[in-house]
Parts: structure tokens; sequence; C-alpha cells
């Protein structure tokens, strides 16, 4: 009797358990769940991590915390549902996420037969190489024979050999399977050259004894750019996630700020007045509230911030803008005009 | 009277060479000549290891400090463990509710202290167990008297491994016993499909099922159905434990002499009641100690969940060594994982060699 009982209250919990969540098959259902559900990596410093009281940190959260804030016009509405390298995908396809923000790498064959459509890149990533200032190296072409510490079975070791035959070189890979051991060896000195890319290099260069006596060298040897994802179908939902991201970058364009939104709602710019909602229709077209940009800047802020805040020179992983900064910066970021 | 009282008598103490500590380490340690070689080899293996272990882990140490003091030291620096602790054992659960968690897990583990004896086996315990079980479901999860829902994808960190193992256990063990007499069955149909589902599930290793629960099983679902992620993985987890369970209790089955059977038999018993009051009584008995063995290892498995990015507490852990600023600590925070672990496996293993004692009934 006693195992009977037992096991009813076990099913009943259990009963508790499984949920019928929506999938996103539109805007509607998102709306009617009243949070969006957001893969995130859940183990990359500066992208997608919880920090030491269990709350999401990261450039992808706050990709995912935008589109919140355009949508339901508060960015807390997120539930963030953390992923391996293989979950990612499926996730996404059955309906348990509604969008991907787990630094995932836009190619060709995840938007076909994935069936996954990628939005605006919140991030320019590129494999590089790091090596020790008294090496005396300058460029990635003076490596010939170097000893190479990498991950094994990554695109990584792959690249690094592709690059190394292409300019007649040799490697000698020293291959480790977990990231930090692979830093603390290389640290060690039992290899010349660290390759990853180049925002883990930052990362790993931040543990560093003397993080200063480290350069990463200016090559890069591949393409990641990373943006977030949601799935085929859905277009209206595409639409919003993809100028949630590019509403971050038109910000910074016209230099509004979480600080001075306020402010310039009082602006006479009409670009200005469009983008934040004072001159309307821009919410209308997406299906939106008129102040979803201005949400989005003033919870979570422009993409310059979000960045500075996470990843930039002042956080551990100190990352210089490079690839990710304004166009008029001789960066890649870029935005359609909001009209 | 018949004692000899001679007061010129005297006690010698027995030769220093047979008692005392001196003859101890020569009878012992010294006794032949390899002994001896084994002896001042592991001697001085110690003194290479022991020193300097200790220098690093407790003279030259910060306890609970900032990650930056801890650059400069030369030892250990468990600062990582308090710093972090809140994460570490507790993962998700909102800032302000900690104390559920931790009643929660304090109830669990009052409920197993008590249980521990067996002549508190009463009505009463097989009522609070069921009782205690919805209390802690609902600390955990809320929604009542004012507690906010915690939804299960927040439940991390030790409560995570502590449910995982625990549910995993009790519901796996009945499902094997039940699976063992499938197997012994007489019935085709039953015993197939016993025979099949232990054979599938022991050919594949557990990692493969929890793949399977949290990446493939998710596409068969119907559109817009989705499972709890903490559910698949405690299913495979039962399913996986069962079908070990099953093998040995077999094992204990097959232990039993027709005889008893027969006795069963002869005395008007049907199936059940020679099952309940004969057999399993003796083979489960006999079985305790590779019960526990697979229990253990059942338990020390929770920690595969890992690798479908749920946060038991070995994840927490390792989310935390992928911090910047605690990154260099990894064997500070796995010694401090290592030892809880080990805490909770000496317990069951050394409650299984009592329990084996007392119900010892052989000769």
């Amino acid at each position: 009797m006693k195992l009977v009982k037992v096991i009813a209250v076990a099913i009943c919990m259990t009963m508790l358990m499984v949920g019928f969540a929506n999938a996103g098959k539109d805007l509607d259902s998102v709306k009617k769940k009243g949070y969006i559900q957001a893969g995130v990596n859940g183990g990359v410093f500066g992208f997608g991590m919880p920090d030491e009281k269990g709350v999401w940190k990261g450039l992808d959260v706050d990709t995912a915390r935008a589109i919140a804030a355009a949508i339901f016009g508060d960015a807390d509405k997120v539930k963030y549902i953390p992923l391996t390298a293989q979950q990612r995908f499926t996730a996404l396809q059955s309906g348990e996420i509604d969008v991907l923000t787990r630094n995932a790498t836009r190619t060709l064959s995840r938007e076909t037969q994935l069936g996954l459509n990628f939005v605006q890149v919140n991030y320019y990533d590129g494999q590089g190489f790091m090596v020790p200032k008294n090496l005396g190296v300058k460029s990635a072409k003076e490596l010939d024979g170097a000893t190479v510490c990498v991950l094994p079975g990554t695109t990584t070791e792959q690249n690094a050999a592709d690059f190394f035959r292409t300019n007649n070189m040799k490697m000698n890979p020293v291959v480790i399977e977990s990231t930090s051991e692979l830093a603390k060896t290389f640290f060690a000195g039992r290899c010349d050259v660290l390759t990853s890319d180049a925002s883990q290099l930052a990362a790993s260069r931040s543990i560093a004894p003397k993080p200063s006596d480290y350069i990463i060298l200016p090559e890069r040897i591949s393409k990641e750019p990373l943006a977030p994802a949601v799935r085929h179908g859905d277009d209206q939902f595409f639409d919003i996630v993809n100028f949630s991201v590019l509403a971050m970058i038109n910000a910074e364009e016209l230099g509004i700020t979480s600080k001075n939104v306020d402010e310039m709602l009082k602006s006479k710019n009409p670009k200005i007045q469009r983008f934040l909602g004072v001159i309307e229709g821009n919410g209308k077209a997406l299906g939106l509230d008129e102040k979803w940009a201005y949400n989005i800047v003033k919870q979570v802020g422009n993409y310059g911030e979000v960045f500075e805040r996470n990843v930039g020179v002042n956080t551990k992983l100190g990352l210089e803008r490079g690839l990710n900064a304004l166009w008029t910066e001789g960066g890649l970021m870029y935005s359609p005009p909001f009209k | 009277m018949n004692q000899p009282n001679n007061p010129t008598r005297e006690y010698l103490a027995a030769p220093i060479s047979k008692v005392g500590p001196l003859a101890w380490v020569k009878k012992n340690l010294f006794n032949t000549w390899y002994n001896s070689l084994l002896t001042i080899l592991t001697l001085g293996a110690l003194a290479y290891i022991v020193p300097p272990f200790f220098k690093w882990a407790f003279i030259e140490s910060l306890w609970n400090s900032s990650s930056d003091a801890c650059r400069d030291i030369e030892g250990a620096c468990w600062s990582i463990v308090p710093q972090n602790i809140k994460f570490i054992i507790l993962g998700f659960f909102p800032e302000g509710q900690e104390w559920r968690p931790i009643l929660a897990m304090i109830l669990l583990l009052a409920l197993v202290i008590y249980s521990k004896e067996r002549s508190r086996w009463t009505k009463l315990l097989a009522w609070m167990w069921p009782i205690g079980l919805i209390i802690m479901g609902t600390l955990m999860y809320g929604g009542v008297f004012g507690m906010p829902v915690v939804e299960t994808d927040q439940w991390s960190g030790l409560p995570l491994t502590m449910m995982l193992s625990f549910f995993g256990m009790v519901m796996a063990y009945p499902l094997g016993v039940l699976l063992a007499l499938g197997r012994q069955s007489k019935m085709p149909a039953i015993k197939t499909l016993s025979v099949v589902y232990i054979e599938m599930i022991r050919g594949v290793p557990l990692i493969s099922l929890l793949f399977m629960s949290s990446i493939m099983f998710p596409l068969f679902l119907p559109d817009g159905m989705t499972i709890n992620k903490v559910l698949r993985a405690q299913v495979a987890i039962i399913m996986f434990t069962a079908a070990y369970i099953a093998e040995v209790v077999r094992g204990g089955l097959q232990a039993m002499q027709r005889g008893q059977y027969e006795a069963a038999d002869s005395l008007g018993l049907n199936y059940p009641q020679t099952m309940r009051l004969i057999i399993l009584p003796q083979a489960l008995k006999i079985v305790i100690p590779p019960t526990v063995g697979i229990l253990l290892s059942a338990f020390k498995d929770t920690s595969l969940v890992v690798i479908i990015a749920l946060y038991d507490v070995l994840k927490t852990t390792k989310v935390t060594l992928q911090n910047p600023h605690w990154t260099g600590y990894s064997t500070e925070a796995y010694l401090f994982l290592a030892l809880l672990y080990f805490i909770c496996c000496y317990a069951m293993s050394s409650y299984s060699r009592r329990l084996e004692k007392e119900l010892h009934t052989g000769h």
C-alpha cells in the first residue's frame, strides 16, 4: 500500500511538471504566453552566462532582453533556456524556444537545411591566434613550425590546419579537451600559439598570470558572424527579432543612449522622432507598441552600451570594437533606415 | 587462598619487542623484507606529497576573499566556494527565496535520517513520506501562501541533483523488481517484453538515453507540445537504473532454492503471496551489496545531465569556473564537489552495511 501511495504521489508531481507550451507560430502566441523563451549558451562569459547570483548576463542575453522589451515593454519577460551546441537547433525546431540567442554562426546550410532564419548579426567573431609577446611574432604568417594549442574535433582545429597548409607552414598541434585546461597549458609555455575564436582568446588572456605578456595577432582566419535565429514560417516574429537587434545599432548611430533617451524624445530630428515613436508608424508596421524602440534603449541600451557592458575594454574580456564598431567608425554594424 | 602471594615476586613487563607500539610496528610494517621496503616507499611518497599539499591547502591558502586577492598567493584559493556558494548550491533559484530549497533539502534529509531505524517503519512513516514529498514540491514550486512560483527550469544545483537521484532510486527500485520478476515469469509475452527492455537499456550508455530524451524525443512530439526538460532526464535516469536493478534482483531470485518455492506451494500460497512473503524478502536481502553499488553509481551518474545543459551541482560549478574571475581555481572547486559527493556516497554505503548486518539471519 505504501508503495502504491508513493507512486501515486510521484505521478501527480510529474503531471504538474508536464507543461503544454504553445509553439510561437506567430506573435500572438508569444504574446499570450507573456514571455519569450530564449535559448542561450550558459557557459560563455560575456555572451550568455549566469553570474554569482544566478542572474543571466551577456551580449546574447541582452539581445533577448531587447526583444522582450520590444514586444512586452518589459525586458525581464524572458525565460532563458541554456542549451548545448547539439541541442540548440532542435530546441528551436521543436518549439522549446522562440528565439535562439546563443552565439550561433550564420551559415548557408543552417539557413536552409535546418529551417532557421538568422537575423542581424550581433557579434562578428573570427578565429585568431594568441602568442606570448616575447616570441617576437607580429603576424600569423611567421608561425612556421610552431606548436599550436587547440581544442580537438572542432572547426577551429580544421581551420588552423588549413591556414598552415595554404601558407606552406608546418604546424605541431597540441590537442587538449577543455577550454580552461587549454589556456593553462598555453600559459605554462607548452605551446607557442593558442588558437580559438578571438572573443575566446580574449577571455583566456584575461586569466593569464600577466595578461599584458600576450598579444592576439591581427589575422582572422575564419568568419564567424554570430546572429540570433528564429524558425521558418513566422515572418512577423522574424521582423520583430531582426529590428530589435537593429534598433540597438540604430540607437547608437543616432547617439541615443539609455541615459539620454528621455531628453531625445524632445528632439526635433525627424529620424529620432520616428525611431522613438514620437512620429508614429514604425510600431504599427511591426505590430508593436509605438514605444517599442524607446523601451529597448531605455531598458537595455544601445549596441555600444551593451557591447561595453558585457565584453568591452573595461570588462574582464577587454575586447576592442573592431569589426563590431559602427560602419561610420570602420566596423560592420549598419542599420537600415527606420522609416 | 590458592593464589601464591609472594611479595618478592616481580611481575616483569612483556619484552618491548613483543608488545607496545614498537612491536606493533615491527609486526605489521617490517615483518618481512618486502613489507619493510613497501613501508619505506610509502612513507617516502607520503613525505613527498603531504607537506606540499598541506602547505597549498591550509597554510598559503585564502578562505574567503575576492578573486583578485587570490592572484597574489601561491596556495589554494578556497574563496571560490564561499564567494559562489549561492549559485553552486542553488543555481537559478530566485534571490530572496533561497530558504525554500534549503528547507526542502533539510526536510528530505530529516525524513531519510528518521527512516534509518527499522523500528520506525510503521504506517505513520508510510504517510509521512508522501506528505513530506508534497511539502517539498510545494516549497520548490510555490504558488501558494504568498510564495512566488518558481518554474522547474529554475530548479538547479544541489536540489536538482538530490531530486534526480532520489526519484531515480526510489522509482527505479520497484520498477527493477517488477522487471526481474517479469523476466522470471512463465508468461511468454511478459517475459519477452522484460528481456527486450532490460537488454536494450543495458546495451546503451546513459549518455545516449539522455541525448535521446533531450534531442530526439522532442521532435516526435506533436507541434506545440513540449515536455519539461528535467522530467525527460528524470525518466531516462529511472529507466536506466531500473534495468540494472532488475538484473541484480534476478541474481537474488536465482539464488533461491527450489525448496522455497515448493514449500510455498505446499502451504497453498498463490504467486503474489509467495513472492511477497517468501521469495522477495530473502532474495532482496541477498542482493543488498550489489544493489547499493547500483544506487551509488546512479547517484553519481546524475552528474551526466551536464551534457544536456541541466544545471545540477556539477554544472553550476563548471559555469562558475567559466567566469574569468574564477577560471584558474578548478582544483579547489572540484575538490569541494568531490567532498560533497563523497559524503553522500559514504553515508549510503555505510547505511547499507548496517542494514545488511541487521537483516542477517544466516548461521
